[in-house]
């Protein structure tokens, strides 16, 4: 299929027409929370005048805090999952950094040996319309890390903004059916593609880019590196970075106990908190911010890569942009990449 | 779809207290439905995740061996609020077992060498499993020799099977204590030390080492002095875990998961890996 085109007044009304098929979840302004990805019941909530929002999406697929199952003590056989419906979703409006980050969580999640019963249910049956990012932020770096302001990856539709339009462009056959079966798109001109490359250009030169190149031999050596007495000095371990991470994954299990019931929940949890791997014993094997830090760098840019052969980072910023004492992770990059990590 | 984080339902059928200062018990539990049984096949060295509702899970290697069939059998340390709450456990209760998790003893590599295994304190839990595997086997396998020791005489694990196994002469046991008792007529001395008296022969064999960390650290050279080479050193590790299956992300050494991975390392590997556990 060509690229198509759908003029921005129309995006609402084709959307609109999805409900009946498909939970929506979009960007909407939340009062107390910023820009979030919610389900939506009512286009009029969707707003599309943002850069990113502040927590990632991935709590669509991965929510904060589940219910694994519950268990009652009057019948102690009895565990009883929640009941997850098989309702089709589209998440509407996502960045390609978050998109690309979706493809990561299923390498965490669904492994083929181990299956996530939960992510897998929430993320089956859902697909990913995109809004490619013409204006990025000051702390965008995805072109550093593989990404791209227009990447594919992980979208089965990719809209580009052209002003009076969105060209978009079927990237799966998904994607490509929900395009066919809807009156408000047609064919791109000429005009339309012109505009929509420009858009790109111009965004793939806005955006920041710095050379990482040195960053796998640093790290391949980079266990010892003085560095990471350093770069922890300023963080006060408080997680955020983790939190609003669209890539980061680890959590936490644990009972909450009632009277006749209870429930065993997961929640997200942190690699920068010291009790997250604290034996009972009262052993530690990461038991200082260094040992913290380099784990959650090394995780990203080295372990993970290790597993899956792509960084687990997206480059979206938010770690950026929302640290408390501004612990820039792009300074840190840099440093390693070049030679401020100290001779190991 | 299987649903990794749904336990089976077992019964308490057996408390044993282990130790004189009570901190160890041994569970074995039985698997209430038929099929999960079935679904649970082991191997030594694998660990499965047991729950008391209402308080959580935590990682247990299993003790038991798959030819004792019918029941898994754990030994527990009360040390925290999971250990805790199953010490509270009497018989017939029920819990929730999740496994069998992470890899196993390289068992077929063991096949027609010598094998030793050497022990520390409470960790023996794994080891009894293979010993006790190994034997339903015994052609299988050359020379068994196993050194174990414990601070004091009470608080060794598996007593009987300890002094009924010291009689067979298909197995050399060197059991060692810290420091004995007035009723102890064994060997007194580290683990280290009575395994270099011991000396077993590095030719041709493998050696398991699970213990507390201060005995592997001293015993590992004394191994090597004896020949055993880093891929014939085999050890089990022990991580704060909470998912058992690769995925919670605080188990790691490195881009390995010692859940999923291991819980089962060559010294070879481990050496490959930062030293961060």
């Amino acid at each position: 299929m060509e690229e198509q085109v759908i003029e921005k007044k129309d995006i609402k009304s084709w959307i609109e027409g999805l409900f009946a098929d498909y939970e929506v979840y979009a960007p909407v302004l939340d009062e107390k929370k910023g820009k979030v990805y919610k389900k939506v019941e009512s286009t009029e909530d969707i707003n599309l005048e943002f850069l990113n929002s502040k927590n990632s999406p991935k709590d669509i697929y991965f929510p904060q805090t589940e219910r694994l199952f519950s268990f009652s003590r009057k019948d102690e056989m009895g565990l009883i999952p929640p009941h997850m419906d098989d309702k089709k979703k589209i998440v509407f409006g996502i960045r390609p950094c978050d998109a690309m980050a979706f493809t990561m969580l299923d390498k965490v999640f669904v492994s083929g040996e181990n299956n996530d019963f939960y992510f897998i249910k929430r993320s089956e049956n859902t697909l990913t319309i995109g809004i490619g990012c013409i204006k990025p932020d000051s702390t965008c770096f995805c072109k550093v890390v593989g990404g791209e302001p227009s990447s594919e990856e992980g979208l089965d539709i990719l809209l580009i903004d052209t002003g009076k339009e969105y060209v978009a462009e079927p990237v799966t056959d998904k994607g490509k059916s929900l395009i066919e079966g809807s009156s408000f798109f047609k064919e791109a001109t000429p005009e339309n593609i012109r505009l929509k490359e420009e858009a790109i250009t111009n965004a793939n030169e806005k955006i920041q880019e710095f050379d990482i190149s040195g960053l796998k031999e640093r790290l391949d050596r980079g266990f010892d590196l003085p560095v990471w007495a350093k770069i922890h000095e300023k963080c006060v371990g408080c997680g955020i970075c983790t939190f609003l991470c669209p890539t980061c994954h680890c959590f936490d299990i644990l009972d909450e106990e009632g009277k006749e019931y209870g429930e065993r929940i997961r929640i997200w949890d942190s690699c920068q908190f010291p009790l997250f791997t604290k034996h009972a014993s009262g052993a530690n094997p990461r038991p200082t911010g260094k040992e913290r830090m380099r784990q959650r760098i090394m995780h990203k840019f080295k372990y993970f890569v290790e597993n899956n052969d792509i960084f687990a980072c997206v480059g979206c910023g938010r770690c950026v942009k929302y640290c408390p004492v501004n612990l820039d992770i792009r300074e840190v990059l840099k440093s390693l990449a070049g030679d401020g990590g100290g001779k190991s | 779809m299987k649903n990794p984080y749904l336990p089976f339902s077992a019964r308490v059928d057996r408390v044993k207290i282990e130790t004189e200062d009570n901190n160890i018990k041994s569970f074995d539990f039985i698997l209430l439905n038929k099929s999960d049984e079935d679904a649970f096949t082991y191997l030594p060295g694998q660990f499965a995740e047991v729950s008391v509702f209402g308080k959580g899970e935590a990682p247990f290697g299993m003790a038991s061996s798959p030819t004792e069939s019918g029941y898994l059998k754990f030994s527990i340390n009360k040390v925290g609020v999971v250990t805790e709450a199953l010490h509270n456990l009497e018989e017939g209760e029920i819990v929730g077992i999740r496994g069998p998790l992470g890899n196993h003893y390289p068992l077929d590599e063991f096949e027609g060498k010598d094998v030793v295994i050497v022990g520390g304190g409470f960790a023996f839990t794994t080891l009894r499993s293979l010993l006790i595997y190994m034997q339903k086997s015994r052609d299988k396998y050359k020379d068994i020799t196993v050194i174990y020791g414990a601070r004091s005489p009470g608080l060794l694990l598996y007593r009987d099977e300890l002094e009924k196994w010291q009689n067979q002469d298909d197995l050399k046991m060197h059991i060692t204590v810290d420091k004995g008792d007035e009723s102890w007529n064994g060997l007194v001395g580290f683990v280290p030390n009575v395994t270099k008296d011991a000396a077993p022969s590095s030719e041709n064999a493998y050696v398991i080492v699970c213990g507390p960390p201060i005995m592997i650290k001293f015993t590992i050279p004394v191994l090597t002095e004896l020949g055993f080479t880093p891929d014939r050193i085999i050890l089990s590790l022990e991580m704060r875990m909470k998912c058992g299956i690769g995925m919670c992300g605080r188990c790691n050494i490195g881009s390995k998961y010692v859940c999923k991975d291991g819980p089962v390392f060559t010294l070879e590997e481990l050496r490959k890996l930062p030293d961060e556990y």
